[in-house]
């Protein structure tokens, strides 16, 4: 069903795909306009770009246009077809993470069942991709940022997953259309109430939020691309298209974690005293939903303009030693607190 | 891990692989060579660093210094007195006039001049704030080398103030070439002394800044504390001066111990010294130090004498045969020149001591058994400019 419309199979999902290649790169010039030219700017005291259009608007597609105009270049050395394919797999798995986060109380790409599931498994194929791009550059930059992002989005993986098993515990579900149900009509003491997730899990909110900082390999957690020491991390070779890709594959996930994260832990698309439907909803929704995606994302922005990274054994540390019993031991007392309270 | 490697093996590395330019991935049961510049984002300028890798730890690091070799030592055999202020300019480069004063102090030495006190105060403020121009970029650029973006910009912000007062009272941001032999170019110009209190709260408010975004920061902290420890005797041993000596806890300092005809002693100022000997203790004695030339520039300003600016020197500069040696402590540590007359209009020798050169030596001691990450920090923190150690 798309806006009324009883479509075959086929159809709706061409449309969907077609949705999705708008989306994913608006989405990604939104985040990258707003925060790492122009947030960034302000931040810094700088006015960052300001020729390409009115305040500089138009910088991206000029650097669009300059990225496709590019040569790809591929190292001598360079194993040529995984090389290419690195930075597509890196693509495929942000576009799947847009799959499945509800804009409206009708509209979702796909209303999985096991939509949450979903997202975080997808979201793990990027390690394929940063791998085989460190691996294949035949650089030894690449390598070891290759081998450090690996490292860390492994480790990071567990306290994002752990994060949101308290929530999925407090829905008692894991579609995310049924979370963001949970969230406006939660069932305590046998009343229902109003609840965004983020009041009872603010543990795990934060725990998210740490964890998709370091998905994104973003300071404090850029060990990966460290570009002091490792010049570029795994994408020192990348050229063009093919870093292009990496780029939107970089800041398009950073926009649906942080979709995630607002549908999750912030009530999605609903807000408390109000509840639209039909297609009217759907557009309201996908504005609220919108405002919240944008607010978390200048947060995870916020810390990465903010703050120094760790060093590797570190970061690993931090995840394993903190961040790990942390949300186990948040998950112990929303289990008991789902229990007593019900 | 085998940390024995003889010297004739690390040479015969050096020579076979490592200069050769082109970097593949290799595997080897021993480890990987990591080539690290000439061209590389950390390396302000151009020192390569050859690093034999075992995972991420360091087996033996070598520096390869010399690609930015200018021959200013040869340079300054062929040229007259006046004319070398402007190659010395360029030796560091951040803080352009701190080069000018020791030279020119050993060529009054030479000839027997000394310029009126009015000039020493105008040349230590200018000196001073060569210094803040200088460290207050080491300060910004630590976040960089560590992966914090901000703080350099707000560096580069604050350095704009203290860049145009130099420009304002010399002429030029990058290379003055204001001192000359007796005394200076000009005297200040009208309201200058005003606009520098307003920079030099710029400069305050940024120390505090940086105490607060980098040092009270629990991630630098942690990447900074105990990392590249020098003890103060490896210190001595490796000649090492400036902050990277104190932050030893050697307490040195060569505005103070050396009796100078600047006027540093007319003023009231402490050398800070730190006794961890690591690169957050650097980083803290740079901060310290900024904070005190921000005195010293406000008190001699505040007592700064009138009269003249130029002793009488003869028109064309001539000095009879004699050596001189003045050093002076400068941004990076203590910078000297040893200057041999033959009688000329020119230098017969003038051999050039630079800080940046002793500061680097003891990076294959430092880089031995640390994480790659940390190579980066500790070279962040030892401070060195190219120019200055190739000169």
């Amino acid at each position: 069903m798309i806006l009324g419309l009883d479509l075959p199979y086929w159809a709706s999902t061409l449309i969907k795909v077609g949705i999705a290649l708008v989306a994913v790169p608006t989405a990604t010039a939104l985040i990258v306009q707003t925060f790492l030219f122009k947030t960034m700017a302000f931040m810094q005291s700088r006015l960052g770009p300001m020729e390409a259009g009115p305040h500089g608007s138009l910088q991206l597609m000029a650097d669009g246009a300059k990225f496709v105009q590019k040569e790809l270049i591929v190292p001598d050395h360079a194993d040529r077809k995984v090389f290419v394919l690195a930075p597509v797999i890196v693509l495929i798995s942000t576009f799947l993470l847009y799959v499945v986060v509800p804009i409206g109380p009708g509209a979702v790409g796909e209303a999985l069942d096991t939509g949450i599931f979903f997202a975080l498994a997808v979201s793990s194929i990027s390690v394929i991709g940063i791998l085989a791009a460190g691996w294949s550059s035949a650089n030894k930059y690449s390598l070891i940022g290759g081998l450090r992002a690996a490292g860390q989005l492994i480790a990071y993986e567990l306290p994002l997953v752990l994060a949101v098993v308290g929530v999925v515990m407090l829905a008692g579900t894991m579609s995310l259309q049924g979370i963001v149900h949970a969230q406006s009509n939660f069932h305590l003491f046998g009343s229902s109430i109003a609840l965004p997730f983020f009041i009872p899990q603010i543990v795990g909110f934060v725990l998210f939020l740490i964890a998709a900082q370091a998905e994104l390999t973003q300071p404090p957690f850029d060990m990966p691309v460290a570009e002091s020491e490792l010049v570029a991390g795994y994408q020192t070779e990348y050229s063009g298209l093919l870093f292009l890709f990496f780029y939107i594959g970089e800041f398009g996930t950073a926009f649906a974690l942080a979709a995630i994260a607002s549908t999750l832990f912030l009530g999605g698309w609903w807000i408390p005293l109000y509840h639209p439907s039909g297609a009217w909803g759907d557009v309201f929704g996908f504005g609220v939903l919108f405002v919240k995606t944008m607010l978390v994302s200048f947060l995870i922005f916020w810390i990465r303009f903010t703050y120094p990274r760790l060093r590797e054994d570190q970061l690993q540390a931090f995840a394993w030693k903190v961040l790990i019993p942390v949300a186990l031991g948040n998950l112990v007392v929303t289990a008991v607190f789902k229990v007593v309270l019900h | 891990m085998s940390s024995t490697v003889s010297d004739r093996q690390r040479a015969a590395y050096i020579a076979t692989q490592a200069a050769d330019a082109r970097v593949n991935v290799e595997i080897e049961a021993e480890g990987m060579t990591l080539n690290i510049g000439p061209q590389h984002p950390a390396t302000h300028g151009t020192l390569r660093i050859v690093v034999r890798l075992d995972g991420e730890q360091v087996l033996w690091a070598e520096p390869i210094p010399g690609y930015m070799h200018r021959g200013y030592e040869k340079l300054a055999e062929v040229r007259t007195y006046p004319q070398i202020t402007t190659l010395v300019n360029r030796i560091d480069w951040l803080g352009s006039f701190c080069n000018e004063v020791p030279f020119i102090l050993a060529a009054e030495k030479l000839l027997g001049v000394e310029a009126p006190p009015r000039a020493q105060y105008i040349r230590t403020v200018l000196f001073e704030l060569g210094r803040i121009a200088n460290l207050i970029l080491f300060l910004g650029d630590m976040g960089v080398q560590l992966g914090a973006v901000t703080p350099v910009f707000y560096a580069f912000r604050d350095r704009e103030y203290v860049l145009n007062l130099i420009e304002s009272a010399t002429g030029g941001r990058f290379h003055p070439n204001y001192d000359r032999i007796g005394g200076l170019k000009e005297d200040l110009p009208k309201g200058w002394i005003d606009e520098t209190k307003g920079a030099l709260r710029h400069v305050r408010d940024f120390c505090d800044e940086m105490e607060t975004l980098l040092l009270g920061n629990e991630i630098f902290a942690k990447r900074c504390r105990g990392i590249g420890v020098i003890p103060a005797h490896i210190a001595l041993e490796y000649g090492l001066s400036g902050a990277n000596a104190r932050a030893s806890g050697i307490d040195f300092d060569l505005r103070r111990d050396e009796p100078s005809p600047l006027a540093w002693k007319d003023a009231d100022w402490k050398v800070w010294t730190h006794t961890d000997g690591d690169a957050f203790a650097r980083y803290w004695c740079r901060l310290q130090e900024v904070r005190e030339s921000t005195k010293i520039v406000e008190q001699l300003l505040g007592g700064l004498p009138s009269g003249s600016i130029q002793a009488k020197v003869p028109r064309i500069i001539k000095v009879s045969a004699g050596e001189a040696w003045v050093h002076t402590e400068n941004p990076l540590g203590e910078m000297g020149y040893y200057i041999v007359s033959q009688g000329g209009l020119g230098p017969f020798r003038c051999k050039i001591r630079t800080p940046s050169f002793s500061n680097v030596s003891i990076v294959p001691w430092l880089l031995r058994g640390v994480f790659v990450p940390d190579v980066i920090t500790i070279l962040a923190s030892l401070y060195f400019i190219l120019g200055d150690i190739d000169r």
